[in-house]
């Protein structure tokens, strides 16, 4: 009884969906997209077969990439620093967070007012005296730049993960590196890291997923472009879906996307239950 | 002394060098809303206190977007997705903490499996369900509504966090009322709920952000204007202005102020480091 009304939605707009994604995947809906034919895997071969759909998944694996490392680390730094006692902490906190509550929407127009051609972020390389490049209308930068928006809505969120996970890590460890002479880079190297390195795992996790998932920066600022360069799977499966009704290849890519999302998660509960009887 | 010295100095420059680059870009988009017609906003170096102040920009967008119907919607959107994540997740944590009956480990299990699927991997034939529901905006505005609300009306990780905050309470207290004579619902509504009201706050409010930003939903369903939620018309801002930055970085600007307040007055559930629990992917 008190489970029907959460059992029933998540019926209907999870499992549901998901086995109706494998089946649609199976389907033709080339000659009458209201009475498709089962064609078993062509789907998947034809999606295989394109040249398109490679660059889509590099694509995607090279924005993981990017944003992956940077984001489990570089939030690590800003938490250990600021997890001190310190004037303004709260007020440092505020601002770190504040690109997290924002929307993505609001935040990708903010860049790409600042990667315009004329745009503040190539005043300041000219004042490094690196030549102006063009952010967003490069192949060679577009993917990169996308990813330095997910990375900059990313920092806060993940740094709270980390003071959670300081907060833990006792005090007294500390205080014996430092009388074993340790400098503040190895103190956190041998104490801190080890300490939390759950939540470094999580972290990985949950950027990781999150990357593959990444939409709305890419809509908002590029729309996959320029020549495909910033096409990653969930916008190519938006796109094939809503704007080609193209639902073979959408559904096809969708259930592509289910598996890498499934491995992910698969690595993410062998390491968490390993972790988890080693503590 | 000079070492500690020396690593605040160190750790204060780093926090304000890491707090700069996160609002920086929206004291740009201010900037640049401030800025008249009589001021080059292309001007290289750039200028970054306006010249001369100006509201123009604010008024001219505001007069153009229906922000405080956009406002309106996504209130209506994220409240209702907000009050439905709080009632069904407490209402299935409750059986799922503590009755024992058939197959509650499978059905925790299958919820917990939901965290697994993401949404873009199956928007597609929740799209296509909904069409079949006739939940779209075609059908009117509570179907739209409906439409946009229902798909996220309850999620696993709501589900968790209420578990785990009903088996931190003692048993106890729900057997001495249920020896009173009181129903399974009432216990539920009247000695769990109140006891669990700091694992609500933080639902509610990760909920309410979570809403309020979401784009790709809304802007896969939304047909009709009137129905628009603030990111999807902040994301039209850029096709109205066409290249009209003044307007654009305007509308962005005020579209962002309820949420901002909103994170002003709520800021120790989000930055208190108590919401480990709440967090989502």
């Amino acid at each position: 009884m008190f489970l029907f009304p959460a059992a029933a939605i998540l019926a209907v707009f999870f499992f549901l969906p998901l086995f109706y994604t494998i089946i649609l995947s199976f389907k033709d809906f080339s000659a009458d997209i209201y009475n498709p034919v089962f064609i078993g895997f062509d789907n998947y071969l034809i999606l295989f077969k394109s040249k398109i759909f490679y660059k889509v998944l590099i694509n995607t694996f090279l924005f993981l990439l990017m944003v992956v490392p940077f984001l489990t680390v570089f939030p690590l730094v800003v938490a250990i620093v600021i997890n001190q006692k310190l004037k303004g902490i709260t007020l440092y906190k505020i601002l770190i967070y504040l690109p997290v509550i924002i929307s993505i929407v609001v935040v990708a127009i903010a860049f790409k007012w600042l990667y315009a051609q004329q745009g503040v972020l190539n005043y300041f390389m000219e004042l490094i005296n690196i030549k102006p490049v063009g952010w967003l209308t490069d192949t060679k930068f577009a993917l990169f730049a996308v990813s330095l928006v997910t990375i900059y809505k990313g920092i806060g969120y993940y740094m709270m993960i980390y003071l959670a996970a300081l907060v833990g890590v006792p005090k007294e460890l500390y205080e014996a590196a430092e009388v074993d002479g340790a400098n503040e880079f190895q103190k956190h190297l041998t104490v801190t890291i080890p300490h939390i390195m759950p939540s470094i795992a999580l972290v990985v996790i949950i950027s990781s997923i999150s990357a593959l998932k990444v939409f709305t920066e890419i809509y908002v600022m590029t729309k996959g472009g320029p020549l495909n360069s910033t096409k990653t799977i969930v916008y190519y499966i938006y796109e094939r879906a809503f704007e080609y009704l193209d639902l073979s290849a959408a559904s096809a890519a969708s259930v592509i996307l289910l598996f890498i999302i499934l491995i992910f998660s698969v690595i993410n509960i062998t390491f968490f239950e390993k972790k988890r009887y080693e503590l | 002394m000079i070492k500690n010295f020396l690593k605040g100095i160190f750790s204060h420059t780093f926090l304000i060098f890491i707090s700069l680059i996160s609002i920086f870009p929206f004291l740009w988009l201010i900037s640049t809303a401030l800025k008249g017609i009589d001021e080059n906003i292309f001007q290289y170096p750039p200028v970054f206190i306006p010249q001369n102040i100006t509201f123009d920009n604010f008024k001219g967008a505001w007069k153009q977007i229906p922000f405080l119907l956009y406002f309106m919607n996504s209130f209506i959107v994220a409240g209702f997705t907000v009050i439905l994540n709080l009632i069904f997740s407490s209402l299935a944590a409750y059986p799922l903490a503590r009755m024992q009956f058939k197959g509650k480990n499978i059905i925790f299990s299958l919820i917990l499996s939901t965290i697994m699927i993401p949404f873009q991997a199956i928007m597609l034939p929740v799209y296509l369900i909904v069409l079949k529901l006739h939940l779209v905006d075609s059908y009117g505005f509570t179907a739209g509504y409906l439409g946009l609300i229902l798909p996220f009306a309850v999620n696993a990780f709501g589900i968790f966090l209420m578990r785990q905050a009903f088996l931190a309470i003692p048993k106890e207290m729900e057997e001495a009322a249920f020896i009173d004579g009181c129903s399974v619902f009432n216990i539920w509504r009247s000695i769990l709920l109140p006891m669990t009201a700091p694992s609500l706050a933080v639902l509610a409010i990760f909920t309410f952000i979570g809403s309020w930003g979401e784009f790709l939903w809304p802007s896969i369903v939304l047909t009709n204007k009137f129905l628009y939620t603030l990111p999807v018309g902040v994301n039209d801002l850029q096709g109205l202005f066409s290249a009209n930055w003044r307007y654009i970085a305007a509308g962005a600007i005020i579209s962002i102020i309820p949420v901002l307040i909103f994170f002003i007055i709520m800021q120790k559930y989000f930055i208190s480091g108590q919401n480990e629990g709440a967090l989502k992917g």
